[in-house]
């Protein structure tokens, strides 16, 4: 087909002479995608330039201070922060798809209205699951601004996008695999267990890399559920410290204004983070076609 | 006793895909709950029609229409800016892009997509808001950074949305039209487009969501003055800027009103879900 369509450039350029609508066409998609791409390159050159010089080793010390703005803390936070995230996200999501995809029959209630809630969770702007997050969790159950009531409003926003994914994934193995396993004589949930949730693994990690990936990024959820606080938090009670994470720490650096250069090389780490949680997120999804 | 496992893990899975249902209910509960008893207090006339917004002031006027403008100006202003140039784009990702530039240009729009709001809050703040300071004076802080800023927001949303619908259409239709004598362009535009329309309007109304309820970045660039919006380049506050930036301190019915600000949020996010959801139900 390509060999027939082919045209040289003089061709071409004779029919855009008798056409000028198509040319102005032409040009201005042209255009249009050179601004995208120029906007993309110009935002991540101009922050990694100006970022990396300031990336020193005193912003990688243990303690926060206002000497040293050290931004480990924060990074540490984010770990942990994630971590308590998914641990709550996880399970549910991909439990919920599971009871979706393989327990649900046709034509079930409970299916449409869960699609119907997911997709109306995964449209709430992060401020309004902040706002929530404070008054249930901080206020209505009286944990106050605490690493765990953060986690919390974390693990409902990155619900739907974990149970869409699994969801997807589960979809996609084929039915003989579980009717062999049937044919065994294995039940339904040894099924489910041991023949297809390994098979849909890649996807259901794929939504989960995903998900740290808005968990990262995410301030104006955190900033009244887990509060400001730069430490590390310690002791029995850790879950209910206050906490800042990363994201939150570059906020308040720059809306104080005295941090610039510390800014960027926060920008800097975030943005080293989004390439790593995109580069991982996009081999797993290969392998997954791959297969 | 396997059956007995049976039961509970069905029983585990089932109270799992519950739990968003409740979410979504407790979402709405707690945030009604604390909101509409304000609005009622101040007068639901007086909340979302009021033009002033002095919460400290004697006595205290709760007028939210300021920020309902603001956020409604700032993202008309990046649907203006940010939707023919997504769509273009798209338009090149589906049908111009050679696969070799593919390759690299998909990975990169996604990562425009996954960089944290504050990044480009950031951006915005020390390069659009200086140029312009520059060019056009005043304070630079305004509604046309904050809608330059959204616009390259819901750029990745719009091109990886429209990009689907485009491709959706069967290679058919365009092949019929280039056999009929038209141009390339003419395909594409009169042909391809016009049959995905409500794939595309289904990314340009979630942009719009995106675009509406973001808080980080408009904060940034935006000079979050509580006032009725001047002009492209004075400063405008949006009703999430105005939760944010005032929440930490409020108390008693600044405090509800705040929470009834989210309210309109929300209000406004739920009506952008159900144009979404029957867009969607047209395109099957």
């Amino acid at each position: 087909m390509d060999t027939i369509n082919k045209q040289s450039y003089m061709q071409k350029l004779k029919a855009y002479k008798r056409n000028p609508i198509s040319l102005v066409l032409f040009f201005l998609v042209m255009v249009s995608t050179i601004i995208t791409i120029g906007v993309l390159l110009f935002l991540i050159g101009y922050i990694l330039i100006k970022g990396i010089p300031n990336i020193k080793p005193e912003l990688f010390q243990w303690v926060y201070n206002t000497t040293n703005v050290s931004l480990m803390p924060a990074l540490i936070n984010t770990v942990i922060m994630t971590i308590i995230a998914l641990l709550i996200a996880a399970p549910i999501g991909v439990f919920s798809a599971i009871y979706l995809v393989e327990y649900a029959k046709k034509g079930n209630k409970l299916v449409g209205i869960t699609r119907i809630t997911a997709e109306t969770l995964s449209g709430i702007p992060s401020i309004v699951y902040g706002l929530f997050g404070l008054l249930f969790f901080v206020t209505a159950l009286g944990w106050g601004m605490s690493l765990l009531a953060g986690a919390f409003t974390l693990s409902i926003m990155i619900l739907p996008l974990i149970m869409r994914t699994t969801e997807e994934a589960l979809k996609a193995v084929p039915n003989s695999y579980r009717e062999g396993s049937y044919g065994l004589g294995a039940g339904k949930l040894r099924t489910v267990f041991k023949i297809v949730l390994p098979s849909a693994m890649p996807g259901i990690l794929t939504g989960i890399i995903l998900g740290i990936g808005r968990i990262v990024g995410e301030s104006a959820a955190l900033i009244y559920t887990a509060g400001t606080v730069a430490e590390i938090p310690k002791g029995s009670d850790f879950l209910f410290d206050s906490t800042r994470t990363l994201s939150v720490h570059m906020y308040a650096l720059a809306s104080e204004g005295l941090y610039v250069d510390q800014s960027y090389a926060t920008a800097v780490i975030l943005l080293i983070i989004v390439v790593l949680i995109n580069y991982l997120s996009g081999f797993i999804s290969k392998k997954l076609t791959k297969v | 006793m396997s059956k007995y496992k049976e039961g509970i893990m069905k029983a585990i899975f089932l109270i799992a895909a519950c739990t968003s249902i409740l979410a979504v209910a407790l979402i709405c509960l707690f945030l009604f709950a604390n909101g509409v008893p304000a609005m009622a207090k101040i007068g639901i006339f007086d909340f979302l029609m009021g033009t002033t917004w002095k919460p400290n002031s004697m006595p205290a006027s709760f007028g939210i229409l300021p920020m309902i403008l603001g956020s409604i100006y700032v993202t008309a202003g990046a649907v203006v800016i940010g939707v023919p140039i997504g769509i273009l784009t798209a338009v090149f990702m589906a049908k111009y892009c050679p696969p070799k530039l593919y390759r690299i240009l998909k990975p990169a729009i996604n990562l425009l997509a996954g960089i944290p709001s504050i990044v480009y809050g950031f951006f915005g703040l020390i390069v659009i808001v200086p140029f312009i300071r520059n060019a056009f004076g005043g304070a630079g802080s305004s509604m046309l950074a904050a809608s330059i800023i959204l616009d390259i927001m819901i750029l990745p949303t719009i091109v990886g949305i429209s990009e689907s619908a485009i491709r959706a259409i069967p290679q058919s239709y365009y092949e019929g039209a280039l056999a009929l004598g038209a141009s390339q362009e003419r395909s594409i535009f009169f042909v391809i487009l016009p049959a995905a329309k409500s794939g595309i309007m289904a990314a340009i109304v979630l942009g719009i969501g995106r675009a509406i309820g973001e808080t980080m970045a408009v904060i940034m660039v935006a000079g979050n003055q509580a006032r009725m919006p001047a002009g492209l380049l004075k400063g405008v506050r949006t009703l999430t800027a105005n939760i944010i930036i005032e929440m930490g301190y409020a108390a008693d019915l600044h405090r509800e009103a705040l929470i009834a600000t989210g309210v309109v949020l929300f209000v406004f996010i739920l009506i952008i879900n159900l144009l979404l959801s029957l867009l969607k139900r047209r395109t099957g």
